[in-house]
């Protein structure tokens, strides 16, 4: 069973989050430019005179396939590296995936995302 | 038995031309940071091609209502249609530099003022019709109040009321005219309540570096020569500045509780603004004290125009109309006879303070009034602003078919 992570997280951490998923194995990722908000609901900034609110926030929004067994591990780091106990830490959405097929070969489904020296291989070599 | 032309006047002006010339795509600049992406070109161009229009009217008539032969002390005759008789040799109003020279330094008093209004009704106005105020706006506002004030025989000028390089000619008319047209026109739609973020600050503090670099022309060359004055003038417009700016500075964070930098950048050209009246007549002393009160002022005339839900986008107003009204007020304080022929209250004479107030009165009512009535007119025949989906899109694609970024 596959799944993706959407991880919404704060812009400055995502150097922090690629360290930590490169520790346990997880490469593959790719990641967007957002703007959002939360329950805070945005943050005041210094305007020309006084203050203003911005209601919507830059963030970063990190997307992973994986093994639904790999889950648990790769949630944890993430939080782990991204968590800062501040309001705007943001959240971890999983969702099922249907079908991967890597255009290349034409590998589809659990081997479609599978790459030499990832979480999978490691597991197994650790097994061995 | 006439004065020979001066090399070094005549170079200095020049040079100053340029100067107050590149004012006017600093000021494009400065403006340009404080808007919404999608009205960058839009906003540019509001300010860069008053170079064009200006550039041209000044030469066609333009210059010869501002500085013709006096007409009842009010605006100059068409004697100078054309720039007709304005040459090499030395005018009227320039015994050591040639008559062209003096009328091109003017020109580009004369380009900067119509965009410096152009703050007010940014995002939302039409351009065709803003290119029709415009031209109006020179003809029947800057023109006669530039005869007025500089002009020989306008009855301001006349009366003693002192400006030295345009507090009142430039800067107050520029921002009781914005407050008018913001009137006129109405907010932009989502005011008060959608985020207006500004969508470059970069450009901001760029423009307003650029606005400080040619202000050194627009001040210190209003000496209309390379002389003692000029010094006076170049230093006080650089000390009243860096007064001004670090007091916004401090203004914000005592306020906000951060520096905020738009707000420095702010600062900086409200403290431009302040000493331009006084330039030629105050101490370097005096202008700290000019700038550093000018910053507080404009800061809380923001915040009561905020309080007011008007939208008067980029405060032309509290920065250029009310710093140019204290900097006028403060030219009849600290005139010093030490530096030129003037006293201000502070000096012993209380008359030049009145007689200040007066030239800043009658120029508020005389801008505000028939600006309003411009605009007014305009809106009915021909529409202020752009329809509401034409607003939603942004100007940049819906008035000039272009976008910014790709």
């Amino acid at each position: 069973m596959l799944k993706k992570i959407e991880a919404i997280i704060r812009e400055d951490k995502l150097g922090e989050v690629k360290d930590a998923l490169n520790e346990i194995g997880i490469k593959g990722m790719n990641i967007l430019e957002i703007r959002g908000r939360g329950r805070q609901g945005g943050i005041t900034l210094a305007g020309r005179s006084g203050t203003y609110q911005v209601d919507m926030l830059p963030k970063i929004q990190v997307n992973i396939v994986l093994s639904e067994r790999n889950l648990d591990e790769t949630i944890n780091a993430i939080m782990k590296a991204s968590r800062t106990g501040d309001a705007g830490d943001g959240l971890i959405f999983v969702y099922p995936v249907e079908e991967v097929v890597r255009i290349r070969t034409g590998e589809r489904g659990h081997d479609a995302v599978m790459y030499p020296g990832d979480i999978d291989e490691r597991k197994q070599k650790g097994a061995a | 038995m006439a004065t020979p032309i001066n090399a070094g006047d005549t170079g200095w002006i020049l040079a100053s031309s340029a100067l107050v010339l590149l004012m006017t795509p600093g000021l494009a600049f400065f403006y340009g940071g404080m808007i919404r992406k999608k009205n960058i070109l839009s906003t540019l161009n509001l300010s860069f091609i008053m170079m064009g229009l200006i550039g041209v009217q000044w030469v066609l008539y333009g210059y010869s209502l501002a500085f013709g032969k006096n007409v009842g002390g009010i605006i100059g005759d068409l004697s100078y249609l054309g720039f007709a008789g304005v040459t090499g040799a030395a005018g009227p109003y320039s015994k050591t530099i040639p008559h062209l020279a003096f009328a091109a330094f003017q020109m580009m008093f004369a380009v900067i003022t119509p965009a410096l209004i152009t703050g007010a009704f940014v995002e939302r106005v039409r351009f065709k019709t803003f290119l029709v105020f415009s031209l109006l706006w020179a003809t029947i506002v800057y023109d006669p109040l530039c005869h007025w004030v500089w002009g020989d025989g306008g009855w301001l000028g006349k009366a003693g009321a002192l400006d030295f390089a345009g507090g009142t000619v430039v800067h107050i008319a520029a921002g009781f005219s914005a407050l008018a047209f913001a009137l006129a026109i109405g907010p932009r739609r989502g005011f008060p309540k959608a985020p207006m973020e500004p969508s470059n600050i970069p450009y901001t503090v760029l423009g307003a570096g650029l606005l400080w670099f040619g202000w050194f022309g627009f001040n210190a060359g209003s000496a209309l020569a390379a002389n003692g004055l000029a010094a006076y003038a170049f230093v006080n417009t650089n000390t009243a500045t860096a007064a001004a700016a670090l007091s916004w500075m401090l203004v914000s964070w005592g306020d906000a509780g951060k520096p905020s930098v738009l707000g420095i950048a702010t600062g900086a050209v409200v403290g431009l603004v302040a000493i331009t009246p006084a330039a030629g007549y105050v101490t370097p002393l005096s202008a700290i004290a000019i700038g550093a009160i000018a910053a507080p002022i404009s800061y809380y005339a923001i915040r009561f125009r905020q309080k007011r839900q008007l939208d008067e986008s980029l405060d032309v107003w509290a920065c250029h109309g009310m710093a140019g009204t204290w900097g006028a007020l403060a030219t009849g304080l600290f005139a010093s006879p030490a530096v030129n022929e003037a006293a201000g209250l502070f000096y012993g004479n209380p008359k030049q303070l009145a007689l200040q107030a007066l030239g800043v009165g009658s120029s508020i009512v005389f801008v505000f009034v028939v600006t309003f009535i411009l605009a007014k007119i305009l809106n009915a025949a021909m529409g202020l602003r752009v329809n509401k989906m034409e607003e939603e899109v942004g100007l940049d694609l819906s008035e000039h078919g272009e976008r910014a970024y790709s």
